[in-house]
């Protein structure tokens, strides 16, 4: 078994382990290359299908080229897709003008608990991963979050030997975290072994690429010629620049994403 | 494997450096993405405090606020031989559930001690919970060496004293190595502060660490996780903690001892696809070649190699839970799948993790180290800890919380220091009050013979003649006494054990205890008459399945023949009736009142006057 494989093979125990000891859960798919990757480790974990909803917080400020091929995707998987958002913030005329972290936690914090609070999960699904940025490095693979979605990382559940929390007081959830152990590189290697399908955006125009895919006034491209899954691993095998260095929610302050993510963000 | 990172854990005491330690080695080695120094330099400076390497790993706002690291994190680099993964864990003896997170999944540890303040609590504390993780490679790395003028005599006073402590519980450190996190020195670059030390620097003693050895050459463990039927395929998934199997393999499950053949071994990339063995590390789903009952919680092995079935165990345990551990405490263990609701039946030593003294004691204490037994109702599926780790180690939990964990030593012979005390109120004196011998009067058959009717009818008729007779009935038991219980033939013996266990505390205080139980099978029966033989009777109500499917007066007959009742006796589950009943009784053509008034009849022969008065004769 190589790298890879230990990955792959944690992952799945863990998907199989939330399925089988929470009552209702669903997948986060934000249709990133994160989250490909999952809803492909879900499909290898069970066979083929999918047994529990995928949820897409939608905050209406993806980039078009997103929603076409989350169209695509679950007509190809048949995914039983569930959309939620903020429809009353984005009445309101929410957007990242009233500020980043503002309009993260109204229009993806709050998305997603409107269909908490409409479908009752007792277990969320979400591919974060730990070499993302420093508080998601502190994170559990199965995440308890309170009444209000909120993240306690002052008072964490201890977690080893691939025992999990599992019992928890109702109207409370977990997050699940099957991708925290894997590395930018390490999702690359895997889409390329697998052949799992990426939305264009990942790849080099113009001299430019996404690397990481957020809202689109909040995402920015890098410099970048790569314009195939071979070519974006040989890039990522010598840059030091941060995946995320053109997320702008992250900089707003030295406490921004911490902020966030303490209030129920992903 | 050579691409798979090694995991090393940082642990020592708290401030002694180890998020700097571990913010250099991830400078050094270049794994810190560019703009990282210059925005931690920018944060630092904002917050009015020198440069600070902890920041690096120490990203909470509150761990900034306090210096202090409060959880776990990780990230991977490269020696330049080799990936690593390295963990950062807190010092403070508060945050202790944190740094065993951490530690756990470590292959190996460095642990940094402070060269001025010395070998502190944590130090000693830490040590000894990485000997317990099962960790034996580990560094030491003497830190602040810079505070003390990179004294020699300092440093060697340091080494010996911790030598000593990792001596006491075995452990030999693979090195010891004079650093200043903060300088830099012997992090990477050697350093001419120390001319006098000629070992490695910090990232040469992890390059030469080893990897953890293979599970594969250990007995096959595969633990079952889960059942799917998406589809028409039956698949039983779990991961092989250790071993192999192919297609072929003759499985056998422990504990209920069923076996079967490995059919196929199910994938799915892309598309369907089958492989023909497995080896541990993959998570795997298995057809079987026969439709045998398998459940989360069980663990398949190969025959010659079964894991350890006892229902007591003896374990060193770690504490991690706000109130103390108490003998008599229940609490569930979870080990591999399976859970098991465990007493604590015997603290038998506090270990002070300081002096590495034992302790007598009924109480294990927040962070504490103990050994203790464990006794479980049902029997648990394990490995001794030294034979296969990853069958020998569990987590206890209280309410929704792991409280702590601990390793299995061995199964440990029931410790019985119970002692019968005599009433003195006796049998004889309770008979001649009642007019009446106390007993068991077992009624036994298919469903739908008439066993309740009978038994509720006749209670009515001695409750009328003045006796104290009560019905024990299946039906109304499983709602209460057995309502844990399901239909399984381990679960109706458990069943069939309590009822008998009581009916028997009943018969001594001078009741005729009367069952209505199916009670299909005779060893479960044979063992309640075991219990006080001569007042135990058994009346087989011996009416056919045919007349009891026709009577069917629940409907159960007809939903078991659709299938919709699994294990049902008769049809899906076997009876065995019984081979010499003190009584037999066949319902069918009879009224109800007929049945009764042979068994009243009988009843009064034997436990009646009658009876009384002959026994005293």
């Amino acid at each position: 078994m190589n790298h890879l494989d230990q990955l792959e093979a944690q992952s799945i125990h863990i998907l199989r382990e939330a399925f089988n000891r929470l009552d209702k859960i669903a997948m986060l798919w934000s249709i990133g290359k994160d989250s490909n990757v999952m809803l492909w480790l879900a499909r290898k974990a069970f066979f083929g299908h999918v047994p529990f909803p995928v949820l897409h917080v939608d905050t209406h400020h993806k980039i078009p080229a997103m929603i076409e091929f989350r169209d695509r995707v679950v007509a190809d998987w048949k995914l039983p897709l569930i959309v939620g958002e903020n429809r009353a913030a984005l009445d309101a005329g929410m957007g990242p003008h009233q500020g980043r972290v503002n309009c993260c936690t109204a229009l993806k914090t709050e998305g997603l608990k409107a269909l908490l609070a409409e479908h009752g999960y007792t277990g969320i699904i979400a591919g974060i991963r730990r070499d993302e940025e420093g508080t998601r490095a502190k994170e559990r693979v199965f995440s308890p979050r309170n009444q209000q979605a909120e993240w306690d990382v002052r008072d964490q559940p201890p977690e080893f030997w691939d025992q999990f929390k599992t019992d928890f007081a109702p109207g409370t959830h977990l997050r699940i975290h099957p991708l925290l152990a894997w590395t930018e590189l390490d999702v690359w290697r895997y889409i390329a072994r697998e052949g799992i399908p990426v939305v264009d955006l990942y790849f080099a125009r113009d001299g430019k690429r996404y690397r990481s895919l957020g809202c689109a006034p909040c995402t920015g491209p890098v410099a970048s010629t790569a314009s195939t899954v071979a070519e974006i691993i040989e890039e990522l095998e010598t840059t030091r620049v941060s995946e995320r260095s053109g997320r702008a929610q992250d900089k707003e302050s030295e406490d921004a994403f911490e902020r966030l993510r303490a209030g129920g963000y992903m | 494997m050579s691409n798979t990172p090694l995991k090393i854990v940082v642990v020592g005491h708290v401030d002694h450096g180890k998020s700097t330690l571990v913010g250099r080695v991830l400078h050094e080695t270049g794994a810190l993405p560019e703009g990282k120094v210059e925005t931690l330099r920018e944060v630092c400076a904002k917050r009015g405090m020198p440069f600070e390497w902890a920041f690096v790993m120490d990203a909470l706002q509150a761990e900034r606020d306090q210096g202090i690291t409060i959880d776990t994190s990780q990230l991977y680099f490269h020696t330049g031989q080799r990936p690593v993964l390295i963990i950062d864990a807190p010092g403070h003896k508060e945050f202790l559930k944190n740094m065993v997170t951490g530690a756990a999944s470590a292959e190996a540890a460095v642990l940094v001690i402070d060269a001025d303040e010395g070998v502190q609590e944590q130090s000693r504390r830490h040590g000894y919970l990485l000997h317990l993780l099962g960790l034996t490679q580990i560094a030491v790395a003497v830190n602040k060496m810079d505070l003390v003028g990179w004294d020699q005599s300092r440093f060697a006073a340091v080494e010996a004293e911790i030598r000593d402590y990792l001596g006491g519980i075995g452990v030999t450190p693979t090195h010891v190595i004079p650093v200043s996190a903060r300088g830099g020195d012997f992090v990477r670059d050697r350093s001419a502060a120390a001319a006098w030390y000629h070992g490695p620097t910090v990232i040469e003693a992890l390059d030469g660490f080893q990897a953890a050895a293979q599970a594969t050459d250990l007995p096959l463990r595969l633990p079952v996780q889960d059942v799917y039927k998406f589809d028409h395929r039956r698949i039983v998934a779990g991961r092989i903690e250790s071993g192999r199997l192919r297609v072929g393999d003759r499985l056998v499950f422990s504990p209920s001892g069923k076996s079967a053949r490995v059919a196929s071994i199910e994938d799915w990339a892309g598309d369907h696809v089958t492989a023909v063995a497995a080896a541990a590390g993959r998570s795997v789903g298995i057809t079987l070649d026969e439709p045998i009952f398998v459940e989360r919680g069980q663990v398949a092995h190969l025959a010659e190699s079964s894991p350890v079935l006892a229902h007591d165990i003896r374990a060193r345990i770690f504490w991690l839970g706000r109130e103390p551990l108490c003998r008599g405490d229940r609490l569930k263990l979870k080990l591999a799948t399976a859970e098991y609701p465990v007493e604590i039946v015997a603290v038998e030593r506090v270990i002070d993790v300081a002096d590495l003294a034992s302790h007598g004691g009924d109480v294990v204490a927040r962070n504490a180290v103990a050994e203790v037994v464990l006794r479980s109702r049902a029997a648990i599926a394990f490995d001794g800890f030294a034979v296969n780790a990853r069958l020998g180690r569990f987590v206890l939990v209280h309410g929704f919380d792991i409280v702590g964990g601990g390793i299995v030593a061995e199964a440990a012979a029931a410790s019985r220091n119970i002692y019968s005390v005599d009433h003195k109120v006796t049998p004889q004196t309770r008979a001649a009050a009642n007019g009446h011998r106390g007993g068991v009067l077992w009624l036994t058959g298919l469903s739908g013979a008439g066993k309740s009717t009978i038994a509720m009818e006749l209670e009515r008729q001695l409750f009328i003649k003045g006796w104290q007779a009560t019905v024990l009935d299946g039906d109304n038991v499983r709602h209460g006494l057995c309502s844990d219980l399901g239909f399984s033939p381990d679960d109706r013996a458990e069943n069939i054990r309590r009822v008998g266990e009581v009916s028997h505390l009943l018969a001594k205080a001078g009741m005729l205890t009367i069952t209505a139980f199916i009670s299909p099978y005779r060893a479960d029966r044979d063992r309640v008459r075991a219990i006080d033989a001569d007042s135990f009777h058994e009346v087989f109500v011996s009416t056919g399945l045919d007349e009891c499917e026709r009577r069917d007066p629940k409907g159960l007959y007809k939903k078991a023949r659709k299938g919709e009742i699994p294990e049902f006796t008769g049809i899906s589950a076997p009876y065995e009736p019984p081979a010499e009943p003190e009584l037999v009784l066949d319902t069918a053509g009879k009224p109800v009142d007929e049945s009764v008034a042979e068994l009243v009849a009988y009843v009064e022969a034997v436990f009646g006057q009658a009876a009384l008065a002959q026994a005293s004769a």
